[in-house]
């Protein structure tokens, strides 16, 4: 039952707005697949094209080779959850769950094992009798997933399934989501704009911003090698320095702002001498010391939240970056108008050309669709 | 690009839904309008095109003085009922009245009633041979002022349509934040000036809103003056009585009156749209305003002028009621109470009662499945054809009824769908003309609904079509219901229309109410009366129940 997602050269328009301009993109079976930006970036309107509610302007979806284009919404077979949950308020548990399996002709007793089996999968078998309006928001979300997936659909499509519920149990949830997807073995598109939910959940992430996909990965290759600036800000902090390239007899390296030079082996070999380049270095990338070498700052303000001591430091030249150390390998923590030197680690900064729109890592590449 | 191919029209579900909504309103509003246009400057003679028809209105006195009426009418009792409905409506939400629910009941009660019946219950009581008039006479030799003409006409709007200014300025002020008067109060303004700085600016959108409603009522109304007016006659009054002499006739001077009356109708909804537009508020008061208990002689007079106004209402209802049992004697009452006019009207009238039930039920059937497709086609898949459809569906809110009647008879007194006389025009005239009551409440609920239930259902593979019946009519139900109730109380009672397009066989109890208080038969008048009268109580106890409110909007 499981499914390859194809999405060949796709256009979404309003009137003559152009939302999602030429997109291309291939999900693998069983994959769960995570598409996440900022709002308005045309995520939920790509992930509503395959569930068939907004129209394909241009380009073919295909569904393990067949295209969908023609397919009216409710032929495609597919399971969606949606972000108010859309559970049919005048049902119980059990019939919302059962709505779908209705259509298709199962014998009764495969219909009552799936049932069973689903409500037991999503743990909401104590509360089949009941009334949505006297569920809670997440066994509402249980509800819906189980409807979604108890009629075994070609994909499964989750539109933000989890915004609406409240901090903790939406760390809880998107365990429940994942187990649950990985044990039904579905091909998964998830429509999220939270960046750490988005780490948790999926094998691979599409980032988009205005209708275009900017780089695709999994967690790990967005969150370490962002291909742009826009990625390397959007998923988790990025201090941005506007630096220059050296390259002579000692190698490459970087220069910050203020002279710190930061010698370099993984830059790529089309970089320049005197190349104005944007560094990206995480909060967690600074080494902080009292007179070491490196960027020389003072503490504006300290922030300490147990396992780690969030720093804002000053530079010279007035900017405020974002610094974070783990508390347990440090002896002491600094306090505002303390002096201080920053050290950065060269193997895990990231570099980028003057415009930020491509890095200069070696082997990081843009996405090309 | 193979693309291409595929923007080819398809014809779904929804779509033929709107387009044979379309058709509907095409075929019984938009072609008989244009039967009535194109009527209007018909010659009577010899059928060329000819202004004569607008021109005789305009050069006859006896004509044009109608249209003049109307006006001075209709605009008086405007200000009247504002002047009365808003300050009972400020009263009502800021102090304490005692027996408040039954007092808003009363007043709703006394909107729904057909206007003629006040006309002839204050005939009754102030008439020629009234119960008040002979006692004043008899024991104090005093000699009530004519009723007949422009007094009574007045007296009789006034007292029926400042209603619909007191509900819909409560429904304002319920909406008002009472931090909006705190804040008044604590910047050291009160009272009056509180009332005139604050509360009036924000309530004014509101009441030109129930104003035009008022208006609208009122220079439509035709039953009232009719009865009452005698010599002062009116718009409506003259196109009536010019259709009904023009019998067999080509009817184009009655036509071309309509054709003025709608004319007037629509300039001025469009004007008091514009101004509305311009000037209104947003409000949500999250802490609505709490009557206060009043001391003193302002709690007495607050009383008095409730218990007083809201009395006067309802009398001719009380008065229709109480004389349903009593005794007659050719058209007088007399002091001994029975049933036999339940007994005469059971007899001779029976079938105007089963006409009403059997129209109105079918009407109301058709009401709910239009009202549900359209407001769904309208608020779920909006776009230029469905926005017409809407537009066109209200419509019918400034078509006078009895315009609308000899309207509707001119384009199907003939083939290919001669249906006047029969009932399918009286339950076509209905769903028209109540039909819009429906679509709002249909469309207020809709715009509650999350579409992405719907959604849910079509993904789980049920068809646009069955997701409507399964999923989104249930949900809409309770919302669709009360509206399809203030539709059937409206239906029932509907008289300008039908006594246009009635015959001796579909006569309903409106009309058959109409035409006995004409013969004088004032006793089974009161007793049909009554049996409306329950009916529509009923019914509103039923909105209530449904709707979960105890106010209704209209």
């Amino acid at each position: 039952m499981s499914t390859t997602i194809k999405f060949d050269n796709i256009v979404k328009k309003y009137d003559d707005n152009v939302v999602i301009p030429k997109l291309s993109l291939e999900i693998e079976k069983g994959e769960f697949f995570t598409l996440l930006g900022p709002s308005g970036c045309g995520k939920t309107t790509l992930l509503r094209m395959v569930a068939g509610f907004n129209s394909i302007e241009d380009g073919e979806i295909s569904f393990n080779g067949k295209v969908i284009n023609d397919i009216p919404a409710h032929k495609r077979n597919i399971g969606m959850v949606f972000q108010n949950y859309a559970i049919f308020p005048h049902m119980t548990v059990y019939e919302n769950v059962e709505y779908g399996l209705k259509l298709r002709k199962l014998g009764k007793e495969e219909m009552k094992k799936r049932l069973d089996d689903i409500l037991k999968v999503v743990k909401i078998e104590q509360y089949k009798d009941r009334l949505p309006d006297k569920l809670s928001g997440g066994q509402q979300q249980r509800v819906a997933l189980a409807r979604a997936i108890v009629i075994h659909p070609t994909v499964l499509l989750m539109d933000e399934p989890l915004s609406n519920l409240d901090a903790k149990l939406r760390v809880e949830m998107r365990t429940a989501i994942r187990d649950i997807q990985k044990k039904v073995g579905i091909t998964t598109i998830y429509v999220t704009h939270d960046q750490e939910e988005a780490l948790a959940v999926s094998d691979r992430i599409a980032i988009m911003n205005q209708g275009v996909i900017q780089q695709i990965g999994t967690p790990k290759e967005i969150y370490t090698r962002p291909v742009n600036t826009f990625v390397a800000t959007f998923i988790g902090h990025s201090n941005l320095f506007e630096g220059k390239v050296t390259v002579d007899n000692e190698g490459t390296a970087v220069v910050f702002p203020g002279g710190y030079k930061l010698p370099m082996t993984n830059l790529s070999s089309r970089v320049k001498d005197k190349e104005n380049v944007v560094i990206s270095v995480r909060p967690e990338e600074f080494a902080l010391s009292k007179n070491g070498k490196g960027i020389k700052g003072k503490v504006h303000f300290s922030t300490f939240l147990g396992r780690y001591v969030n720093y804002e430091v000053e530079l010279e030249n007035g900017q405020i970056i974002e610094v974070s150390q783990e508390s347990s390998d440090h002896e002491h923590i600094y306090n505002t108008g303390d002096r201080v030197t920053l050290e950065v680690d060269a193997k895990r900064i990231n570099v980028f050309n003057e415009l930020g729109v491509e890095s200069l890592i070696n082997g990081v590449n843009k996405y090309e669709s | 690009m193979k693309a291409k191919s595929r923007k080819k029209f398809k014809l779904d579900f929804w779509t033929s839904i709107s387009i044979l909504c379309f058709l509907v309103f095409v075929v019984f509003l938009i072609y008989p309008m244009f039967t009535l246009f194109v009527q209007s400057f018909k010659d009577v003679e010899n059928g060329t095109f000819t202004l004569k028809n607008f021109a005789q209105f305009f050069s006859k006195k006896y004509y044009y003085q109608t249209l003049i009426n109307s006006f001075v009418v209709t605009i008086l009792v405007t200000i009247l009922a504002i002047l009365i409905g808003a300050p009972l409506a400020y009263i009502m939400s800021t102090s304490k009245i005692r027996f408040k629910s039954l007092v808003e009941v009363l007043i709703i009660l006394s909107v729904l009633s057909p206007p003629f019946i006040g006309a002839y219950s204050w005939i009754l009581l102030l008439g020629r041979n009234g119960v008040v008039t002979k006692f004043l006479s008899n024991t104090f030799g005093f000699q009530v002022p004519s009723i007949y003409g422009f007094t009574g006409i007045l007296l009789v709007f006034t007292l029926k349509l400042f209603p619909y200014i007191y509900m819909y300025v409560s429904g304002a002020l319920k909406k008002m934040d009472a931090s909006l008067g705190e804040a008044a109060e604590s910047l050291g303004c009160n009272g009056i000036r509180k009332v005139a700085t604050i509360i009036l600016p924000l309530i004014t959108p509101t009441i030109l809103a129930g104003s035009l409603l008022v208006f609208m009522n009122c220079l439509a109304d035709f039953g009232t003056p009719m009865l009452i007016g005698e010599g002062y006659r009116t718009m409506p009054v003259l196109i009536y009585s010019e259709f009904i002499s023009e019998v067999g006739g080509q009817a184009n001077f009655a036509a071309a009156l309509s054709v003025l009356m709608i004319l007037i109708t629509s300039v001025i909804f469009i004007g008091q749209k514009y101004v509305v537009n311009k000037k209104s508020y947003v409000m949500s008061s999250l802490k609505p305003i709490q009557p206060k208990k009043l001391k003193g002689y302002k709690n007495v007079l607050a009383h008095l002028y409730v218990y007083v106004v809201v009395g006067l209402a309802i009398i001719p209802q009380a008065t229709v009621i109480y004389t349903s049992f009593l005794k007659t004697r050719g058209s007088m009452f007399v002091r001994e109470f029975s049933l036999n006019s339940y007994k005469t009207v059971l007899n001779k009238l029976g079938s105007s009662i089963a006409n009403t039930y059997t129209y109105g039920i079918i009407a109301i059937f058709i009401i709910v499945l239009l009202g549900m497709f359209i407001s769904y086609v309208s608020v779920r898949k909006k776009n230029m054809f469905t926005s017409l459809l809407d537009t066109i569906t209200m419509f019918p809110y400034i078509i006078p009824g009895s315009v609308l009647g000899i309207t509707l008879l001119l384009a199907f007194n003939k083939k290919p769908l001669a249906i006047a006389g029969t009932f399918a025009i009286i339950v076509v005239v209905y769903v028209i003309r109540r039909l819009p009551y429906t679509i709002r409440s249909s469309a207020a609920i809709l715009y509650q609904l999350s579409p992405s239930v719907e959604e849910a259902s079509i993904s789980l593979g049920y068809s646009p079509m069955k997701t409507f019946f399964k999923v989104t009519a249930v949900m809409m139900l309770p919302g669709v219901l009360s509206g399809a109730i203030l539709s059937w109380i409206t239906v029932i009672n509907e008289l300008s229309a039908s006594v246009i397009l009635y015959t001796g066989k579909t006569r309903t109890m409106s009309v058959a109410i109409y035409t006995e208080v004409i013969r004088a038969s004032y006793g089974t008048a009161a007793a049909l009366s009554t049996i409306l009268t329950a009916t529509t109580i009923i019914s509103l106890l039923i909105f209530f129940k449904l709707s979960g409110k105890k106010e209704i909007s209209l």
